[in-house]
């Protein structure tokens, strides 16, 4: 029988020792959060958004509760969508569009709140992570052929021109806290908002860490007449235009009918 | 009380929309016009996108024109020969006009085409019949019924291919309405107007048409080219927002009868000198914004 050959001490120990050394480090290392995954909870008081007929805007109550005393941060982010922005500069005279850029990615609707001002929260480095505040909405050009001075510019432009519209919200809205634990958000959606599925982030921060984190859907739909005219504009263009031709017609004869001298 | 409009995809203000449209209406039944060149800018300084304006402005004038036609059709007022020529060129040439318009469009330049051509054709058209009712306001003051020629002949009438028009008397060539047909679908297009204020000085001054009739044939072609560029622009384009043109609409057919009347009552040559007031200053308007530093020199297009 072939004695195998005994591993000298010498090696053996060290071995052992930087095992059992990296299994402790380990297990220190893991977060604490992970025993206490479920330390924040949180829903919305309804998931599906119609827009009908007389559709003005409307509110969305989001809820929820900590296990533990901390911040809560909400952003409220609509579907990513291609956008192209254009850059005007004078030609003979006249203000006219220059240059274009797309940005492949863009949130079509963005708000935030929070329990207390951003600044105080959590640092600079744990916002920018998680894209809390509009300052740090990470919009990438699909190539960039200016420099970062110049992209971060056109970034400017696209979010001026989304909060003009009421897309994007640069003020942060306000997480109320009931007691200690139970919390609630207002989202407002105005008129105006893209259709799509909007995806609700909730953030439970304690010493400007993320230590529980949730993400919940809101459906923004067209419900109801409104949705079936664009259905039909879109997927039926052609009898769409003859229908409105139709309409115009009738309209147009039956004004005169209703004008006229007996 | 608000509306969600499902293809501009935005809630405006009823009354606002009928209002807007029982106004335009009120001014297109007065002059004779179909009034979009002032019902497209006001649109679009609402909110609505460009795109969606014309083709939807579109839509709306072939009601206000066809409760107009019908007015002048009854009183024998139509010459639909000559109706029929200037229909062909203008359905050539609006068909044309909404493939540019889909063009300029996905290039981002369709705002800046839409307020030059604005700009151009209304400081042309309202300069030309400020002078116009100026010269006869003063000519009514100083000799008062002098007697025309049934018309005058000028290069117009040496062009081939010439047709009899009998309810215009005329006998002329078939290539002038074509053009001015042409030319007016594809401003109908890009615009979102009816062409109407480029067609009956035309009609009047080119061809040679009598008043009466001019107004009326003119109507006629538009409800087809306007047809025409509202099938068009919502095939291609999806941009007819049937909704908006109804509230618009509503109120436009309301306002023309009104607008017809109060015109029956008034001096024609005061009128003519009031709309082109009312012209130049929408040209004016336009030709300032476009000069003027914009509020963002960045903004949005439209993703292709």
């Amino acid at each position: 029988m072939t004695r195998r050959r005994p591993v000298r001490r010498a090696v053996r120990y060290p071995v052992t020792g930087i095992t059992l050394l990296g299994l402790v480090t380990a297990c220190l290392l893991v977060p604490a959060g992970s025993a206490r995954a479920n330390s924040l909870v949180a829903d919305l008081s309804r998931h599906l958004v119609a827009i009908t007929t007389g559709f003005v805007g409307t509110d969305v109550l989001l809820f929820g509760a900590t296990d533990d005393a901390g911040d809560v941060v909400v952003i409220v982010r609509g579907p990513a969508r291609p956008v192209v922005v254009h850059r005007k500069s004078r030609v003979l005279g006249v203000w006219a569009n220059t240059a274009k850029v797309t940005f492949d990615r863009a949130p079509s609707f963005y708000a935030i709140a929070s329990s207390r001002p951003l600044a105080e929260v959590a640092p600079v480095t744990v916002l920018a992570r998680h894209q809390m505040g509009l300052d740090n909405l990470r919009l990438e050009l699909s190539w960039l052929k200016a420099s970062p001075n110049v992209a971060r510019q056109w970034r400017a432009g696209l979010i001026r021109n989304f909060e003009a519209v009421g897309l994007y919200r640069a003020e942060v809205g306000r997480v109320l806290f009931l007691g200690n634990r139970l919390f609630r958000a207002g989202i407002h959606l105005p008129a105006n908002v893209p259709t799509g599925t909007y995806q609700v982030k909730v953030f439970h921060l304690q010493g400007g860490r993320v230590v529980s984190a949730q993400t919940t859907p809101l459906q923004v739909s067209k419900i109801g007449a409104e949705a079936e005219v664009y259905d039909f504009a879109y997927q039926n263009s052609a009898m769409y235009g003859l229908i409105a031709i139709l309409v115009a017609l009738m309209a147009g004869w039956a004004a005169h009918m209703a004008f006229r001298k007996a | 009380m608000q509306i969600y409009l499902p293809i501009a995809e935005m809630s405006v203000n009823v009354f606002l929309l009928l209002g807007m449209g029982a106004g335009v209406g009120f001014l297109s039944g007065l002059y004779g016009v179909g009034g979009g060149f002032l019902m497209t800018p006001l649109l679009i300084f609402i909110g609505i996108p460009p795109a969606v304006a014309v083709g939807t402005e579109a839509n709306q004038i072939v009601a206000a024109s066809v409760s107009g036609v019908l007015a002048h059709w009854r009183r024998g007022n139509v010459d639909f020969k000559m109706g029929l020529v200037l229909l062909l060129g203008g359905l050539a040439g609006s068909t044309l006009g909404v493939i540019l318009f889909s063009f300029l469009r996905g290039v981002g330049q369709i705002d800046l085409v839409i307020s030059l051509c604005y700009v151009v054709f209304l400081g042309i058209i309202g300069a030309l019949m400020l002078f116009e009712s100026a010269r006869t306001i003063r000519r009514r003051k100083t000799a008062p019924g002098q007697r025309r020629k049934l018309h005058q002949h000028n290069w117009v009438h040496g062009l081939p291919l010439k047709m009899r028009f009998r309810r215009s008397k005329l006998y002329i060539s078939a290539l002038m309405p074509l053009g001015i047909g042409f030319l007016v679908g594809v401003l109908a297009a890009i615009m979102g107007v009816g062409g109407g204020f480029v067609m009956v000085p035309a009609m009047i001054y080119l061809l040679g048409m009598p008043t009466a009739v001019v107004i009326g044939t003119s109507l006629f072609q538009i409800i087809f080219v306007t047809a025409n560029v509202t099938f068009l622009q919502a095939y291609f384009n999806q941009t007819v927002d049937v909704v908006l043109a109804l509230m618009l609409l509503s109120g436009a057919v309301i306002g023309a009868q009104f607008g017809a009347r109060a015109g029956a009552k008034l001096h024609g040559e005061e009128l003519r000198g009031l709309l082109a007031l009312m012209v130049l200053a929408v040209c004016g308007k336009l030709f300032f914004d476009l000069l003027v530093t914009p509020s963002d020199i960045y903004s949005i297009g439209v993703v292709r």
